[in-house]
């Protein structure tokens, strides 16, 4: 802000200009500094691992720990379903979505309070875990990846955001495009759509990361090892009995940490690696849903 | 959008009606499937609640299964778990609101105070990171760096002359672990929305205040607060309105039978009750507890901000 170029520094603000500054910092590290320490042990020859307890720096590299992930069947398959579930997921829940939030924030439409209603009342209260397992169940999608996409087709909330920012689209934009013979269909194509590409791309983000992220309906309605997304496979990597495993050929207990931190790693990297070009649009995003409606 | 009615004089309501919701056909289809995900994956199982009143029968269904009345809720009350959960689910929450309802308010003040505007997004960049990381990478994470042996904290600790902690074992120390690492993997997140509305303050306002000698300090008390004030109340509710949820994902990841006196919520334990033991009718009459609780939080909390003056979140 310009305005605040103009103060006048007095020592007291000086001193606390530099507080800021180095408190500041001092918080980043201690968000980056676990990953570092994670990619650290990672690379790092178990004989090193355990024989410095501080990990700034590997002292004796070692990928033992990913040669060993990489080789394992179950990694490419949690892998591919998971992106089945993240891509597929995604562009489903995109389509019920936008459909749902343009007619919403439609507010003349006869029944709009009703559908808001029956979509807002849905935060506030729920049957609960078990009744919504029995649906699921009663579906037959146990044990399928549907069963992580379908039951999580919405999010009320980002589709409260999303409505809001249609909401917010000057009314003039859509009447011109009404006039010119536009059935309403044709505005959200041709006039809503291309407008509102940062809020879609910040929410398509929101969905695509709960999805690759999700662990619940994985623990409620996966047990086939076939269906298991990357997150269960990376909780039986990390957090079962080894003994379990050691008796399946190449004892986990000999790889040990440096191995776990390597399955750790192959779930981090691709969302590290998608990070920087997604992070310019959340901020916006979030900013859109702020608008309350 | 101006709605033009079609309709002529003579025609009944119904006819109205009927013409209205076909002139517009497309937009309630595409409404459709929002509308028919509601009703399966939200309504329905709020319907399946009635199992909580019931002897469930697998054979016969939920609906033809004889009913029992309260005799679910009555052995719940009657069980010293079930108090157990409910302490431990409201003590987390409650706890995590305390330290972690103020602490993004005050991280967001003081970016804002930056000058540099590139170095303030170096640090968003970076606290915003942990918000996209699963609680199972997480859980694993943070067993590499509190672990007794090879962790760094425990490594400093040691260095310090103390004694190493089972931050993830000892039943002391668990609360408090998940509590720090639920904050340390939110507050960033959580600095968004107070960052998006203290960029809608009117800068007029500062320079005005400037001529009138105020100083920084009085800046923030007389200018920045007040106008987020309002978003920090509609946070306030909402966090109020989730106190029943601990955080199942964090926890179920991280707990173990030793730690199942303090670390057990009403989630985690709606899971082994209900899906692990298959005892339906208990794990749903618990669940149906909890979102009863939740609601009325929701509401009195909405109350609340209303009669100071706020909006309300609905």
């Amino acid at each position: 802000m310009a305005s605040k170029n103009r103060i006048r520094t007095s020592a007291a603000s000086k001193a606390f200009d530099v507080f800021n500054v180095v408190f500041l910092s001092l918080l980043a590290l201690s968000t980056l500094y676990p990953f570092w320490d994670t990619l650290v042990v990672s690379v790092s020859s178990l004989k090193s691992y355990l024989s410095t307890p501080m990990h700034f720096w590997p002292s004796e590299f070692s990928f033992e720990g990913y040669a060993y992930m990489l080789k394992k069947p179950e990694l490419w398959m949690s892998y591919r379903n998971t992106i089945f579930i993240t891509v597929v997921g995604t562009l489903i829940n995109m389509a019920i979505t936008i459909m749902a939030a343009y007619v919403l924030s439609k507010k003349d439409l006869k029944g709009h309070r009703v559908f808001t209603f029956l979509a807002v009342f849905t935060m506030m209260f729920s049957g609960g875990i078990i009744p919504t397992y029995m649906v699921v169940r009663t579906l037959g999608l146990m044990n399928k990846v549907w069963a992580m996409i379908i039951p999580a087709a919405i999010s009320t909330y980002n589709l409260i955001i999303l409505r809001n920012f249609f909401t917010g689209i000057p009314k003039e934009l859509e009447e011109s495009a009404m006039l010119d013979g536009c059935q309403e269909v044709g505005v959200l194509f041709w006039i809503v759509l291309p407008v509102s590409v940062p809020a879609i791309t910040t929410i398509s983000l929101f969905y695509a990361v709960d999805h690759w992220n999700d662990f619940f309906s994985a623990i409620m309605y996966i047990n086939s090892q076939k269906a298991w997304p990357l997150q269960l496979f990376l909780r039986s990597m990390l957090f079962e009995n080894d003994a379990a495993y050691s008796s399946g050929g190449e004892s986990l207990f000999l790889l040990g940490q440096p191995m776990k931190m390597a399955a750790v790693m192959m779930a981090i990297i691709p969302i590290l690696c998608a990070y920087p070009f997604f992070q310019k649009y959340f901020t916006k995003g979030v900013m859109v849903g702020a608008v309350k409606g | 959008m101006t709605v033009v009615s079609t309709a002529r004089p003579g025609q009944s309501r119904m006819q109205k009606l009927g013409s209205y919701i076909w002139k517009h056909k497309y937009m309630y289809l595409m409404l459709l499937p929002a509308i028919v995900y509601y009703i399966i994956f939200c309504y329905v199982p709020m319907g399946g609640i009635i199992i909580a009143f019931k002897k469930f029968n697998p054979m016969r269904g939920i609906l033809a299964s004889d009913w029992v009345g309260l005799k679910h809720f009555r052995q719940l009350f009657g069980l010293k778990k079930f108090y157990s959960v409910l302490w431990n689910t409201i003590s987390i929450s409650f706890t995590r609101l305390i330290w972690g309802f103020p602490f993004p308010i005050i991280i967001s003040l003081m970016l804002n105070e930056l000058r540099l505007n590139r170095f303030k997004r170096v640090i968003q960049t970076a606290i915003y990171i942990p918000h996209f990381i699963s609680w199972v990478v997480l859980g694993g994470i943070l067993t590499n760096l509190l672990s007794a042996d090879s962790g760094i904290i425990n490594a400093l600790i040691k260095a310090l002359g103390g004694k190493p902690i089972g931050f993830l074992t000892d039943d002391h120390y668990f609360i408090p672990t998940m509590v720090v690492s639920m904050i340390w993997k939110t507050f960033g997140w959580n600095t968004i929305i107070y960052l998006a509305a203290l960029t809608s303050v009117d800068p007029q306002l500062y320079e005005a205040a400037i001529v009138d000698g105020a100083n920084r300090w009085h800046q923030l008390w007389h200018i920045t607060i007040p106008s987020i004030l309002s978003t920090i109340v509609v946070v306030l509710i909402l966090r109020i309105g989730s106190l029943m949820q601990a955080g199942f994902e964090q926890i179920f990841v991280l707990y173990h039978p030793g730690v199942y006196g303090c670390a057990d919520i009403i989630d985690t334990y709606v899971y082994r009750v209900g899906l692990t033991e298959g005892k339906f009718e208990k794990a749903t009459a618990v669940g149906l507890f909890k979102s009863v609780v939740n609601f009325a939080l929701i509401v009195i909390a909405n109350k609340v901000a209303r009669m100071f003056g706020e909006e309300g979140v609905y």
